[in-house]
């Protein structure tokens, strides 16, 4: 019963929503495949991916810092994530673009030396670097929350086993704990790149042209602002869906050696059926020869 | 092999090791019995520096370990050097600590690949010999928990002897299997004691410190009560709590 009322009211926000007066549904299949949409979605990868880089291997190093026996070392990253982590990932980006307005120019050097660098911060940090930066280090923080449960969630017998053995600190990390930590750090981490394609949206008040600065640079032309809003919303949401099922592969991939068997995947499973409707009935179970596992008869 | 002078290890205000001395000679079996919260597993994880100590000194094979005499003081080795020492002395572990996201064979290459830069087609061979002596020849491209509790010890067993160690730790390596498992593992002890190896075994397993130790020492309250030939101290002991302690065992 609720749920044919749960399908009702969908059925009839759906309704409303292809039939509203002013809504130019052509004008929506016109844009989703337009050049300066298609380009933005290149920005908008590029974007996530970049950020996302940077969010990754900064975050591991923060999470092993701040793990470190050092009280400095362990100190400084938790200032990093507090700083981080405490303010507005628009605002960062925002700052990072106008750092050119009190910092003109940029320079690297060794003090009571001559060897000294600069160039103009405006062309270190073009807008697309205002962003990736903002992103990347904002990300940084949250990744290494991330990393340092996942570190925390690998049992201590294994790095001993792995110390007793000779391997140093570093190695311990690299070869045993990260792998390991791997299956508690996946799932948040398809998240998080679930949510940085999204949020790369941001990117917009460093005007940089990925998706969405480019369908509201479209819409402030035409005025078609709903329709191009939701030529975005399609294009966001099929690159979500693509991730999703790289997140369900990676997840697999990394979880070998915590199940017997590894349960087949929705492919396995189509073409087992596909099988199993042309096999022969199926003969009782202490005369069935060895084959492939049905999914379940596995399982006592 | 094994010195230890007047050893002591405190967890904060616990003193756990209350002067420990003690030595093993090379191809010697020792093997520590006591009830639980004795020290004797604090005093094995000594030897290999998983744990500090804090007072005394600790030498395997004549060097001492995790530390570096400068004058009357001891000094901490940097990481690299402690690493180079363990690297030495194999330990077996009561809950196996395999790497579970290995194959038992990936399990006994990793350290020789890693920290003796072996090539993988050395340390593989060897590998194989080894698991073929615990008797998984065919268990090899398992992953341990495919394993059960008695083939899991016995590769962590190959795992450490991959390094050829010159001394072999063994922390109540059978305290966790289902009592039928425990005969295997100690099979494979018992060979690895017949040909020459040093090892000191944290055991409940009388029988086995009896047929196959050299030595024994019962330890008490973080300190050793008694110790000798391994007959004469379960058969005729001379210490009130030595006969306490094996009345309630034995």
């Amino acid at each position: 019963m609720a749920a044919v009322l749960v399908l009702a009211i969908i059925a009839g926000i759906a309704y409303t929503m292809a039939t509203a007066p002013n809504l130019r549904w052509e004008a929506v299949g016109h844009f989703l495949f337009q050049r300066l949409i298609l380009q933005g979605i290149v920005i908008t990868l590029e974007l996530t991916a970049l950020a996302m880089l940077i969010g990754i291997v900064l975050g591991a190093i923060v999470a092993v810092m701040r793990l470190s026996p050092n009280p400095v070392v362990s100190s400084v990253s938790w200032c990093y994530i507090w700083f981080f982590r405490g303010t507005p990932v628009l605002v960062q980006i925002f700052f990072w673009y106008n750092l050119a307005t009190v910092l003109p120019y940029v320079g690297l050097g060794i003090p009571f030396t001559p060897i000294h660098w600069q160039a103009p911060t405006n062309s270190l940090i073009a807008p697309f670097m205002a962003a990736t930066l903002g992103l990347g280090l904002n990300e940084a923080a949250y990744m290494a929350e991330i990393v340092r449960a996942g570190i925390i969630s690998v049992e201590h017998g294994q790095t001993e086993a792995a110390q007793a053995l000779g391997m140093t600190r570093l190695l311990v990390m690299r070869r045993i704990v990260l792998p390991q930590a791997m299956r508690v750090i996946i799932p948040p981490t398809g998240n998080e790149t679930i949510s940085m394609l999204k949020t790369s949206s941001l990117a917009f008040v460093a005007s940089v042209p990925e998706l969405f600065t480019r369908s509201q640079q479209i819409a402030s032309a035409n005025y078609d602002v709903i329709e191009l809003a939701i030529v975005a919303s399609i294009w966001y949401l099929a690159m979500t869906s693509i991730l999703t099922v790289g997140q369900y592969y990676l997840e697999r991939y990394f979880g070998r050696g915590s199940l017997r068997e590894l349960p087949p995947t929705p492919l396995q499973r189509f073409r087992r059926m596909l099988l199993t409707f042309h096999a022969p009935p199926p003969m009782p179970p202490d005369v069935a020869p060895p084959g492939p596992a049905v999914p379940g008869s596995e399982h006592r | 092999m094994v010195k230890a002078e007047a050893v002591h290890k405190s967890f904060g205000r616990l003193e756990v090791l209350r002067g420990i001395d003690l030595e093993v000679a090379p191809r010697e079996v020792m093997c520590m019995i006591g009830p639980s919260g004795s020290g004797k597993s604090t005093f094995l994880r000594c030897i290999n520096h998983l744990e500090k100590i804090d007072a005394g000194r600790l030498s395997v094979d004549g060097e001492l370990v995790g530390y570096r005499e400068r004058g009357d003081k001891l000094h901490e080795l940097p990481d690299k050097e402690v690493c180079r020492k363990r690297s030495e002395i194999g330990m077996v572990f009561q809950r196996f600590n395999l790497f579970p996201h290995m194959t038992a064979l990936e399990n006994v290459i990793e350290a020789p690949i890693r920290v003796k830069k072996e090539s993988r087609a050395v340390a593989a061979a060897r590998a194989r010999k080894l698991l073929d002596r615990v008797g998984l020849s065919e268990k090899m491209n398992a992953y341990p928990n495919q394993l059960s509790g008695g083939q899991q010890q016995r590769v962590a067993i190959a795992r450490a002897l991959a390094m050829e160690p010159k001394l072999m730790l063994f922390d109540e390596p059978t305290s966790a299997l289902d009592p039928e498992l425990v005969g295997e593992v100690l099979d494979v002890m018992r060979g690895l004691a017949g040909d020459g190896m040093t090892m000191v075994v944290v055991t409940h397993e009388m029988g086995f410190a009896r047929e196959v130790g050299d030595s024994l020492v019962f330890m008490d309250g973080g300190v050793i009560v008694e110790e000798g030939k391994p007959r004469d101290v379960l058969t005729n002991p001379q210490q009130e709590r030595t006969r306490t302690f094996l009345s309630k065992v034995l």
